[in-house]
């Protein structure tokens, strides 16, 4: 458990809250007085008593007594309200303070995990950075004050009141403050380890939580099954951990804090023991020990705090650290220094001898890929699963680098144009598309919030959803996404289609983007597209062999190489692998033994992971 | 401002980041519900013992704290009485401020162990039975349902009444204090209390004025943040997308409007947040100044001793500690019994589907199934399936065809006894579904879903699923059956490759192997299939169709087809429309009918889902 990464998190949030020095001022300002005004209150008090006391057994004159009692109160209010004062200042500032770092902290985060490529996002998992940007941020954000401004609060508390009692008497200050070791001990060392059995308890409920999500997402498996008692077996399981876990978190906490109480009320006998013989003795008066027991009281609560002050701390620092590590990556794929802005002049993409593999691994997903398609032209691309055809759609609007060999655009290497020209140029329409909880509009539009209605309506008539959409309660401006109105696959991918074609990008690759569309339905797409994309060089990939039969030239993938290139017709008087799978898809009522038999090598491929990344 | 505005000008009329609002569910509500509480109790009830046991040592331990600044103020009039016996007299009040000290260590080790241990069992009792009720409401209600909203239910609703339960017993526990001192105040000089309790009904209107507006900051407060946080996660979900469109900088631009909302909601949740300290501090010092004057008076005029007077001043700093948790208790009541009221409301709905009194276990099972005139529907008088009749002998496979919504998936929950009936019955091996217990129905029949659904764990573990004695051998041998053997071998560790979320590291086709493979180890002499439509590649096809025709082999199947070779394959092939069995017979005989059936086919479609609408109506309507 490393609890403590280091300081170093915290003095760039330290450093980070230097940019509001007025607030940070104020704060730190009332900080001190906040502290310095309640220390007031013990000698006041002792002061009270000892007038009282002392005006008793010297029978002196009681008005000028009652004089200065009124002057006392009127001393305590002041120091009261100054005090109250004076914490609030402190609180707002210092919290302020917080949250604008945090607010900082936000932009920055959203900023960068926008900007960090897809080989980033492949290797991080979503639900980790999500954690990072909002729990991280909010806890960095509350543990400034809570952890870095209280800290001075406590110092300044038991520093300067200490001092005092010291000049007072220094026995009775040890006696007084012996709890001190115990409640820092117990307060810092303890809640570390409270924090590791609460974390171990975190961790069981994530997974009774998975448990119980899975059982209600996957209902009618476990209906179908009968698997009611085994579901329960495994919710039992779980909970009966998750209750041991509960246990040891009660038990360390009442342990803590009954001994930190214990600690506390055994000093104050103490210090009523040496006190009272000391009164006795004539060394102090009733006044001072009174003194001694309000600062006693006063002491008590933040005393406890000190243990929050030290979690809030060890918090910052391991959340900072998990911030500034996603802040100080760099995007690998970004602007070159002298970039320029992508110029279309006729819209031809070229591949030359392009070879690739994720992560720069050597584990080679495409090698020595060539290739040109011209504007109008069509090139498909099929080929088994994990064949590295996806990847080539990805890399045409450089979402990932190539190792060797190079993408060009009418001639400019794609590497050394702006992103912003290359990917409003290229539109890559994949797979699995997200949806975003807006407007159908707004969804279509993404690419192009600015776009017209018309613009919208055409682009969605082309891609046949259209029809679907005025079907629709509010028609465009329907939500859909998470808190919408959801989509079925197919929609979804005419969505994506919709949203691509609206920018009239100058190449676009079709990523199997209609592999949950019907194929009637994907050939009025194809009919439709064929009138906007006049001037467009298409890339589609699929394994639908219909999709991409009227392609200009049709590329068989495997293993990253081309096995197999030409028109349909060509491939099909080759008789290779090509045809092979033509037929399969063709003809279902074949034998699918003799079929199997005759695509040499793909088969032993079919079970492989079909996942390109 | 200005500048906000010019921005907010150029900013694109379609564009937004994240949801507009998402305000949870009722915040506020009654601070007290009566049928809640009372249900509430049953829960309690079993811990009820140790419940009293706990209370009674909040009662000794607050006693304890009570009488603390008493003998604390005896201690100041012996020393300050100074008389001969004074040290005797010392020793011995510091002798019982020791005993009191232990006894309120005790008491306090009880009070918060037992209490909070009761308290987390009676939620873990409390979720386990509303988990349990899922368990057996009907799939109507859960297809209703989302996960998500049943899952805040299960957590948040539970956590809230946790957070009540623990809160109440020791806002019981301040309660106690506040009156206990109030009572000592006074009884120790009625009138010197009095004045010092004159500043309380002042705190009590000043907080009734400001919770309101506190709490509404709060609640903009909680809104902006996890506003700001949806946007947040959107942008990474999407952030494939986003960069597709190059929406990074329009973004960025408007997430910025939510981070300020969200700092702005926060900065002001603080102001006033902390509004209270300095008027509760003001209040402190005034009662303290009160304390001084008056009672510094009266020990000056002999009638108050100086012990009075220092107990006095340490109440009064004590006093004002209580105050604040008990109006923080009302808040948390309020969310309590609104979180009370949704898990309540989910034990409510009612089990449609229970065992029959004396229903029979179905222990030896030909796997026959028959439906004789069955009708049924999920919404009343809007049946979707009428007078449904067929039967399946023992091995058979009976494939369903027809378009979306013709009645096929309701017929094969049907068998499965997952809805009513409502005319007509079902038959499984002779038996009505309704005559035998569900328990052994399962045992009997296998599902396989159109989407394959995978729990974590590993891939053993969940082609075994609820047979826990199956071995590793027969796992494998039920792999190895459906052709999944293979590719098993082939990931890092086998059969022991842990499954990412949902199968996120597994194809589709791949998934569908598994869950094959589980269907086998299940075996059971009926199988429900649902032949998923995704358009799968070729090759993992392949493998599919072989796996479906072993899987089937001895069992009798009711498939609800897509494929044309598993269709043509099947003993009998019913062709359903509208909810009625408009053809039935093999391949052979429907073609020679020349009907629905053989029009769709001669399409030349490879699967039935790929022909498009318009012409199934046409072909429909040229039939009929």
């Amino acid at each position: 458990m490393t609890t403590w990464a280091g300081f170093g998190p915290v003095l760039r949030v330290l450093r980070m809250a230097l940019a509001h020095p007025v607030r940070l001022t104020v704060a730190v300002t009332a900080t001190v007085a906040a502290a310095v005004f309640q220390l007031l209150l013990p000698q006041y008090v002792g002061d009270v008593v000892d007038t009282v006391n002392v005006i008793l057994s010297e029978a002196a004159d009681p008005s000028a007594a009652k004089r200065q009692l009124l002057q006392l109160a009127a001393l305590i209010l002041g120091a009261s309200v100054v005090r109250g004062l004076m914490m609030m200042v402190h609180t707002q500032q210092a919290e302020i303070v917080g949250q604008s770092v945090g607010y900082r902290l936000r932009m920055d985060y959203y900023d960068k995990v926008q900007r960090l490529s897809y080989g980033f996002h492949d290797r991080v998992h979503t639900g980790e950075l999500i954690t990072r940007g909002m729990l991280d941020v909010e806890s960095v954000a509350t543990s400034f004050n809570r952890g870095m401004i209280k800290a001075v609060w406590l110092l300044v508390l038991l520093g300067w009141g200490t001092w005092l009692l010291l000049s007072t008497d220094p026995l009775l200050t040890l006696a007084a403050m012996s709890f001190a070791p115990v409640v820092a001990w117990r307060a810092t060392v303890a809640r570390m380890r409270l924090r590791v059995a609460w974390l171990r308890l975190q961790q069981c409920l994530a997974r009774l939580t998975k448990v119980m999500e899975e059982n209600l997402g996957g209902i009618r498996v476990v209906r179908a099954f009968a698997a009611r008692e085994h579901e329960m077996g495994k919710f039992d399981t779980v909970t009966e951990q998750a209750k041991r876990y509960t246990d040891r978190t009660i038990n360390i906490r009442v342990r803590d804090v009954s001994l930190m109480t214990l600690a506390y009320y055994s000093a104050m006998a103490l210090m009523l023991w040496v006190g009272g013989t000391r009164v006795l003795a004539g060394h102090l008066t009733v006044g001072d020990v009174t003194e001694f027991l309000v600062f006693m009281l006063i002491l008590q609560m933040p005393i406890r705090q000190l243990g929050m002050v030290v979690s809030a701390l060890s918090r910052a620092s391991t959340s900072g650290g998990r911030l500034f590590e996603i802040l100080d990556l760099d995007p690998d794929i970004r602007d070159r220094p002298d970039a320029y802005d992508l110029e279309i002049r006729e819209g031809v993409l070229r591949f030359e001898s392009v070879s690739f593999s994720y992560g720069g691994d050597g584990d080679t997903v495409l090698d020595g890929i060539s290739f040109e398609v011209g504007p109008g032209r069509t090139l498909g691309i099929v080929g088994p699963p994990g064949s590295g055809k996806s990847t080539i759609a990805l890399l045409t609007a450089r979402y990932y680098d190539v190792d060797a060999g190079r993408i060009t655009i009418d001639g400019q290497d794609i590497r050394s144009v702006t992103l912003q020209s290359l990917r409003s140029a290229v539109g890559v329409i994949q797979q699995d598309n997200f949806l975003f909880t807006a407007s159908v509009e707004s969804n279509v539009a993404y690419a192009d919030p600015w776009a017209q209605r018309e613009q919208i309506t055409h682009a969605s008539s082309s891609a046949q959803l259209h029809d679907w959409v005025l079907g629709l309660p509010e028609e465009y401006r329907t939500l859909v996404g998470e808190r919408g109105v959801s989509l079925s696959g197919g929609q979804r991918q005419r969505l994506s289609i919709a949203r691509s074609i609206m920018v009239r990008p100058a190449v676009i690759a079709f990523d199997d983007s209609t592999a949950a569309i019907d194929a009637g339905t994907e050939r009025r797409i194809r009919t439709a597209l064929r009138k906007l994309t006049e001037r467009t060089a298409t890339i589609i990939v699929s394994h639908r062999l219909s999709s991409l039969m009227h392609a200009d030239e049709i590329l068989f993938v495997d293993a990253g190489s081309i096995v197999e290139r030409g028109t349909h017709a060509e491939l099909m008087e080759l008789g290779g692998r090509y045809r092979a799978l033509y037929q399969l898809q063709a003809n279902p009522s074949e034998s699918l033994d003799r079929i199997a038999d005759s695509i040499a090598g793909g088969a032993a491929r079919a079970g492989e992971v079909a996942r390109g990344r | 401002m200005a500048v906000n505005e010019a921005r907010a000008e150029k900013r694109p009329r379609l564009a937004s980041v994240g949801a507009q609002s998402n305000r949870e569910e009722v915040m506020f509500g009654a601070t007290f519900d009566g049928k809640v509480v009372r249900r509430l109790l049953a829960f309690v009830v079993p811990y009820r013992r140790r419940l009293l046991f706990g209370l009674a040592a909040v009662l000794v331990f607050t006693a304890t704290q009570l009488a603390i600044p008493l003998i604390v103020s005896n201690t100041f009039d012996y020393v300050a009485g100074a008389g001969d016996a004074a040290l005797t007299l010392l020793r011995a009040t510091v002798a019982v401020f020791v005993g009191i000290i232990l006894v309120n260590f005790i008491a306090n080790v009880l009070q918060e162990g037992v209490v909070a241990r009761a308290g987390e069992r009676v939620l873990f009792d409390l979720r386990r039975a509303m988990y349990r009720h899922l368990q057996r409401v009907s799939l109507s209600f859960m297809d209703r349902t989302e996960t998500g909203r049943l899952m805040s239910r299960l957590q948040g609703d539970v956590y809230a009444l946790q957070e009540f339960l623990e809160s109440s017993v020791f806002a019981v526990g301040d309660m106690v204090l506040l009156v206990g001192i109030m009572t000592v105040l006074v009884a120790m000089d009625w009138m010197l209390g009095l004045l010092a309790l004159a500043v309380v009904p002042t705190l009590i209107i000043v907080r009734m004025v400001w919770l309101p507006h506190a709490r509404r900051t709060f609640l903009r407060a909680r809104e902006a943040s996890s506003i700001a946080n949806g946007a947040m996660a959107e942008a990474i979900n999407g952030v494939r997308t986003v960069q597709e469109a190059g929406r990074e900088p329009v973004n960025l631009d408007l997430y910025h409007d939510k981070a300020h909302e969200n700092l702005v909601a926060q900065s002001r949740a603080v102001m006033i947040a902390q509004m209270i300290i300095p008027i509760v501090d003001t209040l402190t010092g005034m009662a303290t100044g009160i304390v001084v004057v008056v009672g510094g008076s009266m020990v000056l005029d002999r009638s108050l001793d100086l012990g009075v007077l220092i107990a006095f001043l340490i109440y009064i700093q004590r006093f004002f500690q209580p105050i604040r948790s008990v109006t923080m208790q009302l808040s948390i009541m309020q969310r309590a019994m609104a979180a009370g009221q949704r898990i309540f409301e989910v034990m409510d709905v009612p089990v449609e589907i229970k065992d029959r009194p004396g229903a029979i276990d179905l222990d030896d099972c030909d796997g026959s199934v028959e439906f004789r005139g069955v009708t049924f529907g999920y919404v009343p008088d809007h049946p979707v399936l009428r007078d449904i009749s067929f039967s399946a002998r023992p091995g058979e496979t009976v494939a369903l065809v027809g378009p979306t919504g013709s009645g096929k998936t309701s017929i094969t929950a049907l068998a499965h006894r997952f809805y009513e009936v409502w005319d007509g019955k079902v038959l499984v091996g002779g038996h009505d579904v309704r005559d035998v217990s569900q328990d052994s129905l399962g045992r009997h029949i296998g599902m396989v879903l159109q989407e394959p659904f995978l729990f974590s764990g590993t891939i053993e573990e969940n082609i075994r699923y609820h047979k826990p004695h199956v071995t590793l051998d027969a796992v494998e041998q039920a792999a190895r059956t459906v052709g999944a053997h293979g590719f098993i071998m082939r990931l890092p560790d086998g059969y022991q490759t842990e499954i990412e979320q949902r199968g996120g590291n597994l194809s589709l086709g791949q998934r569908q192997l598994i869950s094959f493979a589980r269907a086998v180890v299940a075996d059971t002499k009926v199988l429900v299939l649902d032949e998923a439509t995704a358009n799968i590649d070729s090759y993992t096809e392949m493998l599919i169709q072989k796996a479906l025709t072993r899987l089937l082999e001895g069992r009798t199947g009711l498939v609800i087809a897509h494929r044309l070779a598993t269709i043509r394959g099947a003993d009998r092939i019913l062709v359903l429309q509208e909810g009625r069995i408009v053809e039935r017979g093999t391949h052979a005989e429907l073609m020679a009918l020349n009907g629905l059936y053989a029009r769709l086919y001669s399409m030349n479609y490879s699967s039935f889902d790929d022909i498009p609408d318009e012409l199934i109506e046409a072909a429909i309507r040229a039939t009929t």
